[in-house]
């Protein structure tokens, strides 16, 4: 069911945009009123705050109640309208988790006015339930949402007085919210952690995680028939696993040694003019998305690889490992060459000097010198790059294979962690089975890999940095 | 340069010679190092760039045409009795008229000889369904156009749109020499040609057996040895003889050759008219009509047409390819810009999909990236570079919004499902969710591009304001974030090139779903641009590959504009302190 | 070079030693600043040669010509006729990589490489091909260590890092990673600016230890530096060479009105 979208529409007009029309409105009577209560107490006395603050204190005071109210009954009514209309249906079909989500689909549909499809009648007294529910609960919204706004000002305006420190109230307001702002970061990665360990411990009473762990074969699709249970030894990651880091290998050696070498000529040989022309040339393929870098490698690359292959005598397969590797490869060029950049240009200067002031030529200089100062900094360019081609989710889906092979010939189909997020959980999926849960045990596997690379490579960079500035 | 004494009491009592041939040696070796050190720096930058031109070439090559169509300009009669039988003009009547009926009329005029069914019904395939609605709306749009005749613009299939594309590099012509002499009429014509006017096209044909023979042979050469198995014997056996069959076909270089669909189709145009050859000797052929030339016996200006593809390998078989180079002779087809594919949504049809839907879903759900992640992301910048107490919260702060940015990107995906579907239960497949999950996925780059924004911002500003009396608030918001905003603006012009271009989290939340229709709120199911590409790139037909590169093309272009944007920006705001 | 002809020597360095380097001449620009104007000066073998001047004077730059150091600046140009042992040194033909080999520079700020003590000292010699092998190069580090009057400070922990070291004692590194190539010429460029004046007194006794196997040339701003480890000292001013002349001679009864000035800390 729509979250948000509680309340159907009353004139053609999204109730929702109503309310906030309203609480907008009020609020800037609000800091009109405020605003010119204050100008005129500081002609006859000296205010501590500018009348501004007093008017933006009562704004905040008057929307932030109101918003309050719009979201914790948004929120309330939700819950409500689907307990009641669940109440009003057939409890055969309440029992059944399909269906019964398919049926909270279609109420919402025609609760909202969109075309269902299918006999809906016997859904007709849930729909009205609902109905009747979100009517109830929207005047509710609207009484409180007033009574709050109304009370938020009355308060502001009481407030306004030769010695309130309006300023310093409404800063500290701004304070947290800005703290707030930067606290969704942090609840991000808790969301991440939580989405993901959650229902990977759920998966993990249906497959034993060491058979997770060490199992050799994967064909999830095995798993969900009604005669076989989640323990049926298809979860096994271990094909997953070389899969992912054959492509990743591929990768990193087309990737290492060219983005090293292009950072290298970048910041030490190339003419300001060379710099102007090839810097554009790195940044454009970095930000072709990976969507066309994956058309790419499944329509122009792949196949060439396999005529290649044929006219040397050797099998390909059309979905080759080497094709998105190399073509994955090229996509981390840029990352790894303006990283190492970044590191070869940190480097100062005076260790150049002192070597060239000893005779060095200037690729003894490189290799002597500068890149095992900089090595820290190209080590941790090479990790977040590794965990770049791990992560790496659409040129894998579109030029690498389904099938698990475990094998490390290039020229085989493999197929990754990403390749098998994307294949599972697109479409339509159960909530519960153990084939849908494994999809999100591959993803905390997925996640943690790749943030222990980065935490390490991000703590290295870090103390490289400190080092020479 | 000679050794002056130099002559520290060192283990070497002699000073360094360097000009001693050894020395000379290293130093040259030495060159030639450096030498090579810096060609393979070069070289990595060349690989790089000769990548992307590749890259981008095969883009632009397979995508270009996908901006134009082909359509056949036929005189359409509006019969008043196929789409207004009851004469009430009436739109909804109108729109129930049989406007197929329409083109069909149109198609039999052009070709008359196209009779039974099957004929008939390849013939309507030439003309997409698309027409059949162009045609609708003509008429609904004016319905003064019942009744008369027009020359109307009708969509090809995209089958016959790729044959046009292709026509010259499938199609080889050859102007025929000498008179021709037709004999016997409809399936079983006679062409004989004085003077060996076919000897040309039977030593082809005798080539193309030649290539088959060799395929022949080199199966033949991958089967195991002999007697291992019965199966593989007969096999052995039967590529043998069909081997053998062949050559002796290739070497009597006069033998008539029985032409099927497995070899390439030879087709004589006659003036008007298109004869497919099925049996071809150095003189005579023997042939079928396809479209009837004008009555003649005796014909002195024709052409031999080569379709160098198989008609069993071909999606247009060679009745239709004579239809549409008859038409393309007449002049009635004509190549124009493929407004549909901006106009449309996506379509089952390749010749009918366009991005209209995706363009508009981007749209949506960028906009709700924006909206969320501007706010946010440079309310959290100001609060870390500026309000923040030097801590270790913060500091873990810092840490986590740095690795966010490295976390891949289907993992947020993973959120949207189970947080934003799952446990909010938003709408699936739904601009709003794609927004919210694209906002997370770009706000780390945002509050890193800002802080580094403001942190350039040299603090003598910020003293100043203080100086005068401003609070701290005041000189950030009124000082500091002015001067930061340039840069702000181009940090988020980045992460927002960067959201336009995502895929993969847009999966996890349903947005692959087929849509047909124009999403017009963020909460009606939508596809965005790189789904959408996506999408049709995993469709086998080749028309949809070029659709997808065309799909391509805009992709890139939007975020061409979009980093020329930001790189104008940075340019016209750049500040040296 | 013998097949250079004998410079004519000006009348007032009749005095000075068989010079090492002859400067004629000198112009350097920095894409359109013009740093060194018409600088010509003898440094003579075997000694301590100061260049004397307030701070962006060009006693740097010219320091950095002598090496050919001002190469590795793209903008920068220098014109004139500069010649060591009466070879030029910008002629087309010559090496800088041997150049450097034979001019070792001591720079302003300690820089040692981010490795061991001993591989610092060794990457010249390994460089170049004074070695062959472990033993040779062993001795040649532990010579120059000793040289430059570190080896007893270091002699037990060669395997750490050259950055662990004291500002003072890596400068001493960094002198001892210059000797260990055995130049003819060593340049130093305010070797002392960034150290304090413990380490800074046992840099200037080493300096005047080295100074009878080397020709040695100094950038200095401190006066009193200069008189107390050059034999002759060179003053510069907006990029010309004021006067230069044995040390006392200079510090005593300098010719030039703007000498004296400096020296008697009128500016600077």
């Amino acid at each position: 069911m729509a979250g948000l979208d509680l309340t159907g529409r009353i004139g053609g007009v999204d109730v929702s945009i109503i309310y906030f029309s309203l609480l907008l409105l009020m609020s800037a009577c609000a800091y009109v009123l405020a605003r010119g209560r204050a100008a005129e107490g500081a002609r006859d006395r000296s205010f501590h705050s500018r009348p501004t603050y007093h008017g933006l204190l009562a704004f905040s005071t008057v929307a932030l109640p109101m918003f309050a109210v719009f979201v914790a009954g948004a929120f309330l009514t939700q819950l409500v309208a689907e307990r009641q209309a669940l109440a009003a249906l057939d409890p055969a079909l309440v029992a059944d988790s399909l269906r019964r989500g398919a049926a909270l689909r279609q109420i919402a549909d025609i609760l909202s006015g969109r075309p269902v499809s299918g006999d809906v009648s016997a859904l007709a007294a849930a729909v009205d339930t609902a109905r009747s529910v979100r009517q109830i609960a929207a005047a509710a919204i609207y009484a409180l949402g007033l009574a709050a706004g109304v009370a938020g000002l009355l308060f502001a305006l009481r407030r306004i007085t030769p010695d309130f420190k309006a300023r310093n109230s409404f800063e500290r307001l701004v304070s947290i919210v800005l703290m707030l702002c930067a606290g969704i970061a942090v609840l991000t990665t808790v969301g991440i952690v939580f989405s993901v360990v959650f229902e990977t411990f759920r998966f993990f009473q249906r497959v034993p995680p060491l058979e997770f762990l060490t199992g050799t074969h994967w064909s999830p699709q095995t798993a969900i028939r009604a005669d076989q249970g989640g323990s049926s030894g298809a979860f096994g990651i271990v094909p997953l696993l070389t899969g992912t880091l054959l492509i990743s290998t591929i990768a990193m050696l087309v990737a290492g040694p060219i983005g090293l070498f292009a950072a290298i000529y970048m910041a030490e040989y190339a003419s300001p003019r060379f710099r102007a022309i090839a810097k554009p040339v790195l940044e454009i393929l970095a930000g072709i998305p990976t969507v066309v870098l994956g058309f790419f490698a499944a329509l122009t690359v792949a196949p060439l690889i396999r005529v290649a292959g044929q006219s040397l005598g050797l099998d390909v397969a059309s979905e080759s490992a080497l094709a998105a590797g190399l073509v994955m490869g090229m996509m981390i060029i840029p990352f790894v060459s303006s990283l190492s950049d970044d590191v070869i240009t940190a480097v100062p200067q005076s260790l150049r000097d002192g070597s060239f002031g000893l005779g060095a030529t200037k690729s003894e200089t490189i290799k002597r010198v500068i890149l095992p100062a900089a090595l820290p900094g190209i080590v941790s360019a090479f990790m977040l790059a590794i965990s770049r081609a791990v992560g790496e989710t659409m040129i894998v889906v579109m030029a690498a294979g389904l099938a698990a092979n475990l094998t490390f010939n290039p020229l085989d189909a493999v197929t990754t962690f990403t390749v098998q997020i994307k294949t599972i959980l697109v479409g339509d999926q159960e909530f519960d089975s153990a084939k849908t849960l494994a999809a999100f045990a591959l993803g905390f596997v997925l996640f943690f890999f790749t943030l222990t690379l980065n935490v390490i490579a991000l703590a290295i960079i870090r103390r490289y940095r400190e080092q020479y500035d | 340069m000679t050794d002056t004494a130099l002559a520290p009491p060192m283990t070497r009592s002699a000073g360094v010679d360097f000009d001693s041939t050894e020395a000379r040696e290293l130093l040259k070796r030495r060159y030639r190092a450096e030498a090579r050190f810096k060609a393979l720096g070069l070289l990595a930058v060349l690989v790089t760039a000769a990548f992307l031109a590749f890259l981008l070439v095969d883009i632009l090559r397979k995508g270009i045409p996908s901006f134009f169509e082909h359509r056949a300009t036929l005189t359409v009669n509006f019969d008043a009795a196929l789409i207004d039988p009851k004469g009430t003009r009436d739109p909804a009547d109108l729109r129930e008229g049989d406007y197929q009926a329409l083109v069909r009329a149109a198609l039999q005029s052009q070709f008359p000889e196209a009779q039974d069914r099957r004929t008939r019904r390849a013939l309507d395939g030439m003309i997409s369904s698309g027409a059949v609605d162009d045609l609708r709306q003509a008429v609904l749009a004016n319905p003064g156009l019942i009744g008369q005749s027009r020359v109307m613009p009708l969509l090809f299939s995209s089958d016959a749109d790729l044959f046009l594309r292709q026509r010259d590099t499938l199609i080889t012509r050859r102007t025929g020499s000498g008179p021709l002499r037709v004999e016997g009429e409809s399936n079983a014509v006679t062409l004989r040609g004085g003077g060996a006017a076919f000897r040309a096209a039977l030593a082809e044909s005798k080539t193309f057996l030649a290539e088959r023979r060799r395929a022949l042979l080199a199966e033949l050469a991958t089967l195991p040895a002999a007697g291992s198995n019965a199966g593989v014997d007969t096999k052995r056996t039967e590529l043998e003889q069909a081997a053998a069959s062949i050559q002796a076909r290739i070497a009597d270089a006069n033998a008539p050759e029985t032409l099927t669909d497995r070899e390439p189709s030879l087709l004589v145009a006659i003036g008007d008219g298109i004869l497919k050859i099925t049996e071809i000797g150095a003189n005579e052929a023997k042939a079928t009509t396809l479209i009837a030339p004008k009555p003649g016996s005796i014909i002195t200006e024709w052409s031999l047409l080569t379709l160098r593809v198989p008609e069993t390998n071909r999606r247009v078989n060679d009745n239709v390819s004579a239809w549409l180079e008859i038409l393309a002779q007449r002049g009635l087809t004509e190549r124009a810009f493929n407004a549909r594919f901006f106009q449309n949504g996506d379509s089952r049809e390749p010749e009918l999909a366009g991005i209209r839907g995706a363009l508009i879903g981007s749209a949506l759900t960028l906009m709700v990236t924006l909206l969320l992640c501007v706010p946010i992301g440079v309310a959290a910048a100001i609060y870390l570079e500026e309000f923040a107490p030097k801590n270790r919260f913060t500091d873990l702060l810092e840490v986590n919004i740095n690795n966010l940015a490295a976390v891949p990107s289907i993992v947020f995906g993973l959120l949207g499902l189970a947080v934003f579907l799952n446990a909010f239960d938003l709408p699936r497949s739904a601009p709003l969710v794609g927004g919210l999950v694209l906002a997370l996925l770009v706000l780390p780059t945002i509050i890193i591009a800002s802080r580094a924004a403001l942190k350039a911002v040299p603090p003598s500003i910020k003293e100043a304001a203080l100086g005068v009396g401003a609070s701290h608030q005041q000189a950030v918001f009124h000082h500091v974030l002015p001067l930061a905003m340039p840069g702000i603006m181009t940090g988020t012009i980045i992460g927002m090139a960067h959201a336009l271009g995502e895929t993969a989290p847009l999966l996890m939340i349903g947005m692959v779903a087929f849509i047909v229709d124009i999403p017009g709120a963020i909460t009606e199911a939508a596809t965005v641009l790189p789904v959408q590409i996506f999408l049709w790139s995993d469709l086998p037909e080749l028309a949809f590959q070029s659709r997808t590169a065309g799909a391509i093309i805009v992709l890139l272009g939007f975020l061409l504009v979009m980093n020329a944007a930001a790189v104008i920006l940075r340019r016209m705001f750049e500040r040296r302190w | 070079m013998n097949d250079i002809a004998p410079l004519a020597v000006p009348p007032e360095q009749a005095d000075a030693p068989r010079p090492k380097i002859t400067a004629r001449n000198i112009n350097v620009h920095y894409g359109e600043k013009h740093a060194l104007k018409d600088v010509s000066v003898d440094v003579p073998e075997k000694g301590v040669m100061a260049f004397i001047g307030p701070s962006g004077c060009g006693k740097s730059t010219f320091l950095r010509c002598i090496n050919r150091m001002n190469d590795t600046i793209p903008i920068c140009r220098v014109t004139g006729d500069l010649r060591m042992d009466g070879r030029d040194i910008y002629e087309p033909g010559l090496d800088p990589v041997l150049l450097r080999a034979r001019v070792g520079m001591v720079f302003q700020k300690p820089n040692p490489f981010p490795k061991s003590i001993y591989e610092n000292v060794a990457y010249g010699p390994r460089l170049h091909g004074l070695a062959g092998d472990k033993t040779e190069i062993d001795e040649i580090v532990v010579s120059a260590l000793k040289k430059a009057s570190l080896f007893e400070e270091v002699k037990d922990r060669l395997k750490d890092s050259g950055t662990s070291l004291s500002g003072g004692q890596q400068q001493r590194l960094c002198i001892a990673r210059a000797i260990a190539v055995r130049p003819q010429v060593i340049l130093m460029d305010e070797p002392c600016s960034a150290l304090d004046p413990i380490a800074t007194a046992k840099i200037e006794e080493l300096i005047d230890e080295l100074r009878t196997n080397f020709t040695i040339v100094i950038v200095t701003h401190s006066m009193q530096q200069a008189a107390r480890v050059s034999q002759r000292t060179a003053f510069f001013h907006l990029g010309k060479l004021i006067e230069d002349g044995v040390t006392d001679q200079i510090f005593m009864n300098p010719r030039h009105e703007l000498t004296r000035n400096y020296i008697t800390g009128r500016f600077g």
